[in-house]
């Protein structure tokens, strides 16, 4: 229990005092996030509007793989983008293994489903009224497409959001493919995972405190939107 | 430049049930017609049709300017609006909601803060224009409808049942915002409605929709 609060009281000292390599580690991890999370978007949502608005066969077929994309196993995506960018793998001359570049790669392909999926659904559940009142005040096609988003924001950005907060706990994918390598494709969550089969309990706490207060900030942040598109639908 | 529509032997049929057949009627500007009917006769297919929002099977609708016929574009769905009588509002607020026909159409924000704050005066929403326009009562939001078509200056506004869900209060209000209208601009107005009574306070020219036709009593 003594060494537990020890670790605990040493974390706190290497967070107050902006410890180099935490800092560093903490910095790099919200570039690889924040960077998969921005693919994600330019990616996700583009796909949830073609999802919502064409029709063509088997898209019921399409929007029901990509939920189920929203649970691939970080593992298997690590090991997937692994293969692909080895050195005897298709995109191999790229040189792009163990980078922070293979670990965005990585995070994209587990965050865009989310943001898509989450995407759809909020643009689909918007009342069809509205996208007649839209086509009745004379807009064009294309309008009535941008009207409809505008009015499902609330919902894209939770599916942002919850996009995030999945990149932003994500381990496996990125170890697989970014090797964990001190000053540049180590990261909070595969240090965390690296100290402590070290015994190196302090420099993992720190992490977790950082990553857990990042967690709640995320979630406060989900659950502060989706209180204000529900207030707002429902008044 | 004017507007006229001409409707003529015009066909629809859902599932194979016929709603319109061969309704035939000419109407001219600055004129309120008030196209009565019982629940289900097709009055609001017709308004739809008329209002280039859904496709018919037969006949004709065209709209005339200057003795030419008009193309079925988005130029000419912009001269025209239908009011639903359930208003699809934006999730903003009374002001960007009657903004929204302005600023799809491209209008600068100098003209379009004057025109929506003369249409949401119009209507009585004045002191609402900063509000929600999910919060506004249905009387309210209906009005709401009405300022967002109006401040597009429509040549032709088509009312579908537009005091259906209000109280008798919004009811008048909603009556004399129609007949201010008519007075102030050469808009055509073409409401349906069930109330024979509102009929006869709002028409310049009654029509009925009986078995798919339009009659002149």
């Amino acid at each position: 229990m003594n060494s537990i609060l020890e670790s605990f009281g040493k974390a706190l000292f290497l967070i107050l005092h902006l410890d180099r390599e935490l800092v560093g580690i903490i910095l790099l991890s919200i570039k690889v996030s924040g960077t998969a999370l921005v693919l994600s978007t330019i990616i996700g949502l583009p796909l949830s509007a073609f999802l919502a608005f064409k029709k063509f066969p088997m898209k019921t077929l399409l929007v029901s793989v990509l939920n189920t994309f929203m649970g691939l196993p970080p593992v298997v995506v690590g090991l997937f983008v692994y293969l692909l960018l080895s050195r005897s793998g298709p995109l191999g001359f790229m040189s792009l293994l163990y980078t922070s570049s293979a670990m965005i790669i990585a995070q994209t392909i587990l965050a865009f489903p989310i943001v898509s999926s989450i995407s759809h659904s909020a643009i689909v559940s918007v009342d069809p009224i509205v996208r007649q009142a839209a086509a009745t005040l004379g807009a064009t096609p294309f309008q009535v497409s941008w009207t409809v988003i505008k009015e499902a924001r609330y919902g894209i950005m939770s599916g942002v959001i919850a996009g995030f907060g999945r990149v932003m706990a994500e381990v496996g994918a990125i170890l697989i493919v970014g090797g964990n390598i001190a000053g540049f494709t180590r990261v909070m969550t595969t240090t965390i995972a690296l100290e402590t089969d070290k015994g190196n309990f302090e420099l993992a706490l720190a992490l977790g405190i950082i990553l857990l207060s990042i967690s709640l900030l995320i979630n406060l942040t989900l659950h502060f939107v989706q209180k204000l598109g529900t207030a707002q639908a429902r008044s | 430049m004017s507007l006229l529509l001409r409707v003529s032997d015009l066909w629809k049929a859902y599932n194979g049930s016929p709603v319109l057949q061969g309704a035939s009627f000419s109407f001219d500007e600055n004129i309120i017609y008030v196209l009565i009917g019982d629940n289900g006769t097709g009055k609001s297919t017709f308004l739809r049709i008329c209002a280039l929002l859904e496709q018919f099977d037969r006949g004709e609708v065209d709209y005339i300017s200057n003795g030419q016929l008009l193309p079925h574009d988005i130029e000419l769905r912009r001269r025209i609006t239908l009011v639903l009588p359930k208003i699809g509002v934006f999730n903003t607020s009374v002001f960007n909601n009657v903004a929204y026909g302005l600023k799809i159409r491209g209008f600068e924000r100098g003209a379009i803060v004057d025109r929506v704050n003369n249409a949401i005066d119009f209507v009585g929403l004045g002191h609402k224009r900063k509000q929600a326009a999910l919060t506004l009562s249905s009387g309210e939001t209906q009005r709401l409808g009405i300022a967002r078509a109006l401040v597009i200056n429509p040549q032709i506004l088509f009312l579908d049942e537009p005091a259906a869900f209000v109280d008798v209060k919004n009811r008048k209000i909603i009556e004399d915002i129609i007949l201010r209208l008519t007075k102030q601009s050469k808009t055509t107005v073409i409401l349906t409605t069930h109330d024979m009574q509102q009929a006869e306070r709002l028409a310049n020219r009654l029509l009925i929709l009986m078995e798919g036709r339009i009659t002149v009593p």
